[in-house]
């Protein structure tokens, strides 16, 4: 997985290419994260236009994400869902936890 | 969907992530050579990915030399497959429920659940001497996906 990181204001834009699963991605994700919150950056929209594959311990690192950044008084939210990875949050529910956006611009007016 | 005389295909690997796709490949290029769209061999893959992931991190807990056997087994539009660790098993009933407001948010226990959304059926058996294994069907001809499965 590749992440690449810019920063708009007070929201930092992580974009993650590749695959989020086991043993490839999902610890990364994690350092990525921290990384941003060792910075400041409490604000984090995740865009995951790129990602190819995802697993179960790839959403469960998004929901590790979602906890910490939350419990450091941050907000975490998702930007362009694939389709797939839209079905698998759907089906755990999880699609009810993440704030989730089509369109850039309006993900960073909403923090 | 093609209807041939069958299809039996076999592999063992060691207990690394990296092998995982290896035999995720080898579910969807079947599924797909079976006739089934791109999205319903996606789903099938992503049950295989999940079943071995299991074998070699709970099941074999990552020892290299502990093997997970992969067997396809395709019968007319019948498609079986067997995913067996060399672990000491697990008790299926204490598998907690990832759907439960309790366990929504824990960054595990996801696996299982999404094997039962993409197959009809998910089973295990327990050898006495060690080792699980896990048995998944999917008959292609009713589709696959998230949107046909109701049971968990």
């Amino acid at each position: 997985m590749k992440a690449t990181s810019r920063s708009v204001d007070s929201v930092e834009i992580i974009k993650l290419d590749g695959k989020i699963t086991i043993g490839a991605g999902d610890q990364q994700l994690r350092e990525v994260i921290s990384g941003a919150l060792a910075n400041g950056r409490t604000n984090i929209l995740l865009d995951l236009s790129g990602v190819t594959t995802i697993d179960s311990s790839g959403i469960g690192e998004l929901v590790g994400s979602y906890t910490t950044v939350t419990n450091r008084g941050g907000k975490l939210k998702l930007l362009h869902l694939p389709a797939k990875l839209n079905e698998l949050l759907h089906v755990t529910q999880l699609i009810t936890v993440f704030e989730v956006y089509d369109n850039e611009q309006d993900a960073l007016k909403s923090f | 969907m093609q209807n041939g005389d069958g299809e039996r295909i076999e592999i063992t690997i060691s207990s690394r992530f990296e092998n995982i796709e290896l035999v995720q490949v080898i579910a969807e290029h079947l599924c797909e050579n079976a006739g089934l769209d791109e999205d319903g061999s996606h789903w099938i893959g992503m049950a295989v990915r999940e079943a071995v992931a299991n074998a070699i991190k709970h099941g074999n807990k990552l020892d290299v030399r502990k093997k997970v056997q992969a067997t396809f087994d395709l019968r007319g539009l019948d498609l079986t497959i067997a995913i067996a660790d060399e672990g000491e098993g697990f008790d299926p009933e204490k598998v907690s429920d990832p759907l439960s407001p309790k366990n929504l948010m824990k960054t595990s226990g996801r696996g299982i659940f999404y094997m039962k959304t993409f197959m009809d059926q998910v089973r295990y058996s327990f050898a006495p001497g060690g080792g699980t294994s896990l048995v998944m069907t999917k008959n292609l001809a009713r589709g696959t996906g998230i949107a046909t499965s109701s049971k968990h």
